[in-house]
């Protein structure tokens, strides 16, 4: 087998070292009968070529979303990521490297880490950020629950523009935590207004929970929410799922908010069919003791030269245990890299524009769209992602269109499977990848199924 | 040769400033047309200040990156036997495949008739899960292993609030790791600490006289983590059930007993798999993991959404909860649907070994680590006595009254072109040195590193702890200030302000 270098001689002298007679005695504490003495009931292994067909294999029974026209976004959005990110996170020096518990052997790992913490905090606005998260929904989750931490409260008040997967992540989190999680599912024509979060808060509420721009691309200014939070002691927690938004509006942080986090995914990432992703988690300095994950700092070494460690370990599971702020281990290493490359090749200039792109071929897509009889776009504003309502249910057309080779968008009856009222809404996303040709295919689709 | 130069470069490794420190403005290093001037519809919320990146071009971007990698010890680099993190060799047909276009490039909510071959993928991925560890049900969504354990210790609970009891203790061996404590505390339970027994197991008297009609379960880690199989495992599954309780079992360590024991023959109830551990899904600098957990009938219905299933000749992806019957499940853990990019890893793996060869591959770890403990137990102090698993662990008293420490004697052996071992885990141990070799090494690496370590310890013997307190002389930075470093932290670049 080509991963194992041991002979049949190496084996024999090993054992003769060790004193045993075979490998089964080595596993002499396995209790009576449970030792199996032949392979499971699977394949045998099988050569390089023929795992790369089968895999292959797999993969033709996919419609790739380059393929074809596509317009999903919903959380994950496709991007064209430069070939340089690639080549980079697959060094084997970063590849093959684990957690730098040996900063003397690990200052690529560290100061890479450090730029990304110093990209995200500038993205966000916010003073600081961590290592990286698993995801944006688990972020959210790991917000509300650091709120609670920080203000001793334990209710947190989750907006309507919320991701639905968000939502039932933190919901899924604060279950067993005696955490309270208010606020109800949104709707793409009624957008919650400071006023109405403002009365869920109590004397209670940790945190509200707002996106930005939400899940059905509407983009808000929360600087009166934020100052109706700091006024009743509760945080304002900010969350994204697009990350290249921030190169185009106003940035969580110019709000007021405390904790800004969401999905790094969109930033040098594939799609991946949904990870792995790169959670993003930026805070106020005040905050930094409270956050869950792995932190990097600056440091000296005993030459007096700059370097970067591991820091704030006192917070984390492998020291407090049953205490630490989140069970969490690792980051999402290799993720973070590539936010990391992508986001330095891009640059401001670069960031900047990409941004704009997206939005000027949204705003396009939005005018195409709304063109169609039997479609109009609800978004008054949006940056790369708005909500269509459809005169069928959008499941149906998004169905229909894969026929006509053209892959739509996102039905809210996906994200909201319970919710009769939102099944002809469409969620449209549009970013610097798709063509002037697949924005017509989308609209001439669109029109021969509304028809 | 001790001289500075005047780069303060040293020949290949070569000093390098922060990104943020080499910008230019109106660099780039990305060629993207220019925007037409639409008129914007943000809502008047456009962005109206930089944002403070550098800019710098492609090149620059990769020179910067790939010498920030030459100052990092990888697998591929050389031997990394640190204990507890597997750090086996990581195929690159591995990544070849993660990265076809059918595979990575695929929309988590494209509609199902769009992604049959993932379903299968996953399902697949599952099915070999499942057979190797002799359980019927699968989750693929933990993100990584102590999402795993969370998703674990979340269905324990789920369950005991669906029979209606109030079981909130957990108990937990003192050998383990610090991620369950930590999960069994956000999952609302408390944590009871079992001690362990002189041979480093878990003390059946001690757990036996612990359990009672509050306690939820055990959460142990088998082989454990002083890379022991605990042998008495059957009979703690038996009393913990007995005692109305369920069996949680960490699997970080299943790479030493896959293809050899199942654990459903142990008796779990649930248990997550590392896939970067037992599966060779790469460990990149730290993440991103992935911790499939297989479940117990007992605790499968209460598994978290979203799941696979098989329907006629096509899959289907279930995600939300009444869509199915009998299922109850505890919520959702992560957005979309799990690892996806892992699942494809570990199954070419899988693929690439097959039973025979995943087999083998434990064999040979397990046969790996017990020469290495063969080769070290004379001049070291071996822990606990007997074989070991997948990594042998020594305590810090072969170094008494030489002044080093083991922190001393890692930075010594990187000075020797070695990842040194995992230090001071497992806690039950004083000054643990955790080896774990792997499967993948020969044995002629193993051997120059026990040379190395064997020389190092004589020079320890002979009185000069002086150099190890000063260790390492040869890497690109040396002892780094971790005190300073957390007294005052310093977590992003600012520019300097005027």
């Amino acid at each position: 087998m080509r991963y194992l270098p041991l002979t049949r001689a190496d084996r024999a002298a090993m054992l003769d070292t060790i004193g045993a007679s075979s490998v089964d005695e080595l596993y002499c504490d396995v209790p009576e009968g449970a030792l199996l003495d032949a392979p499971v009931d699977l394949p045998s292994h099988l050569g390089e070529m023929q795992v790369e067909r089968d895999m292959m294999a797999l993969a033709a029974k996919n419609v790739g979303a380059s393929s074809v026209p596509s317009f999903l976004g919903a959380g994950a959005y496709r991007h064209h990521v430069p070939a340089t990110v690639d080549y980079v996170i697959q060094r084997g020096e970063f590849l093959t490297a684990y957690t730098p518990y040996q900063p003397e052997i690990a200052q690529g790992t560290l100061q890479y880490l450090f730029e990304f913490q110093t990209q995200v905090a500038s993205i966000t606005g916010m003073d600081v950020a961590n290592a990286s998260m698993w995801d944006g929904a688990t972020s959210c989750a790991e917000a509300v629950l650091m709120a609670c931490r920080a203000t001793r409260r334990k209710k947190a008040v989750l907006s309507g523009g919320l991701h639905p997967h968000y939502r039932e992540v933190t919901e899924t989190y604060c279950q067993y935590s005696d955490t309270e999680v208010a606020g109800r599912d949104g709707h793409p024509e009624h957008q919650a207004s400071a006023e109405e979060l403002n009365d869920l808060i109590d004397d209670q509420t940790a945190c509200v929970v707002v996106q930005y721009p939400d899940v059905f691309g509407r983009i808000q200014d929360h600087t009166q929410l934020a100052d109706l939070c700091h006024a009743k002691g509760a945080l304002l927690v900010v969350v994204f799922t697009e990350a290249v938004a921030f190169g185009a509006v106003k940035s969580p942080g110019s709000f007021g908010a405390d904790i800004v986090c969401g999905e790094g995914q969109s930033i040098g990432n594939a799609l991946n069919y949904g990870g792995p992703y790169v959670g993003l988690f930026a805070t106020t300095q005040k905050l930094v003791r409270q956050m869950p994950g792995r932190l990097c700092g600056e440091t000296v070494d005993q030459d007096g030269k700059r370097g970067f460690v591991l820091t704030l370990s006192t917070r984390e599971q492998h020291i407090r245990r049953e205490k630490a702020t989140s069970n969490i281990c690792t980051n999402s290493g290799l993720c973070s890299l590539a936010f990391t490359v992508h986001m330095s090749l891009l640059g401001e200039d670069g960031y900047r524009r990409l941004a704009t792109l997206n939005h000027e071929n949204a705003c396009k897509a939005a005018d195409a769209i709304d063109a169609v009889d039997g479609a109009s776009v609800i978004n008054d504003n949006f940056f790369n992602e708005f909500t269509v309502k459809l005169s069928k249910p959008a499941a149906e057309v998004v169905e229909t269109l894969v026929a006509k080779g053209v892959l739509a968008g996102v039905p809210l009856s996906r994200l909201y499977p319970n919710r009769s009222d939102l099944d002809n809404y469409l969620l449209v996303a549009v970013t610097e990848t798709n063509s002037d040709e697949d924005i017509a295919a989308l609209a001439s689709a669109l029109k021969e199924a509304l028809a | 040769m001790n001289f500075t130069t005047h780069t303060g470069n040293r020949g290949l490794v070569i000093e390098e400033q922060l990104i943020f420190e080499q910008g230019q403005p109106g660099r780039t290093g990305v060629d993207l047309p220019e925007p037409a001037g639409t008129k914007s519809r943000l809502g008047g919320l456009d962005r109206d200040s930089d944002v403070g990146l550098p800019g710098l071009s492609e090149p620059q971007v990769v020179r910067h990156f790939t010498r920030l990698s030459q100052k990092n010890y990888g697998i591929d680099a050389g031997f990394f036997p640190l204990g507890s993190c597997t750090m086996k060799h990581n195929p690159r047909l591995n990544e070849k495949v993660a990265r076809l276009p059918g595979l990575a490039d695929l929309h988590p909510m494209q509609p199902e008739s769009t992604v049959q071959g993932a379903l299968e993928l996953i399902n697949s991925c599952a099915h070999w899960l499942l057979v190797l560890t002799g359980m019927p049900a699968v989750s693929m969504s933990p993100a990584a292993g102590a999402q795993g354990e969370l998703c674990g210790m979340m269905a324990i609970r789920a369950a005991l609030d669906a029979r209606g009891e109030n079981r909130r203790r957990v108990l937990v061996p003192e050998s383990a790791h610090g991620t369950n404590p930590a999960t069994a505390a956000a999952c609302g339970f408390t944590v009871d600490s079992i001690p362990a027994t002189e041979d480093g197991r878990v003390d059946l008297a001690a757990f036996e006289a612990k359990l009672g009609d509050d306690v939820a379960g055990i959460m142990l880690t088998n082989p454990n983590t002083c890379g022991l199989f605990e042998r008495d495992v059957r009979k703690i599954a038996d009393l913990v059930h007995a005692a109305g309780g369920y069996f949680y079992c960490d699997g970080a360590n299943f790479n030493a007993i896959v293809g050899r024991v199942r654990p459903a023959d142990l008796g779990i109830d649930a248990m997550h798999i590392n896939l970067h551990k037992t599966f060779s899904t790469p460990h990149g600098g730290g993440g991103p993991g992935s911790g499939p957990v297989v479940f117990s009938e007992a605790l499968a219905p209460f598994a978290p959404i979203p799941y696979v299933v098989k329907k006629g000749d096509g899959f289907h992806l279930v995600e939300t909860a009444d869509e199915d019957d009998g299922m109850q499940p505890f919520g959702r853990l992560k957005g979309f649907h799990g690892q996806m990019g892992m699942f494809i890893r570990a199954l070419t793996y899988m693929k690439s070994h097959g039973a025979d060869g995943l087999r083998q591959a434990s064999g040979d770890a397990v046969l790996n680590a017990n020469y290495l403990l063969a080769r070290l137990k004379d001049k070291l102090s071996v822990a606990f006595p007997g074989y070991c698993m997948h990594e042998a662990l020594f305590d810090d008293s072969f170094l008494k009254d030489t002044g080093v420490s083991t922190l001393d004697l890692a930075k010594a052996i990187i000075d020797e072109g070695f990842h040194p071992m995992t230090m001071y885990f497992p806690l039950v141990v004083h000054g643990a040195l955790l080896i774990e070799p792997t499967e993948t090494e020969t044995k002629e690496s193993i051997d120059q590193f026990c040379d190395a370590i064997l020389a190092l310890v004589a020079k320890a013997e002979s009185g000069d702890a002086e150099f190890f307190k000063n260790a390492p002389y040869l890497t690109p930075r040396r002892r780094l200030d971790e005190t300073a470093a957390a007294r005052k932290p310093v977590l992003r670049w600012k520019p300097e302000t005027a």
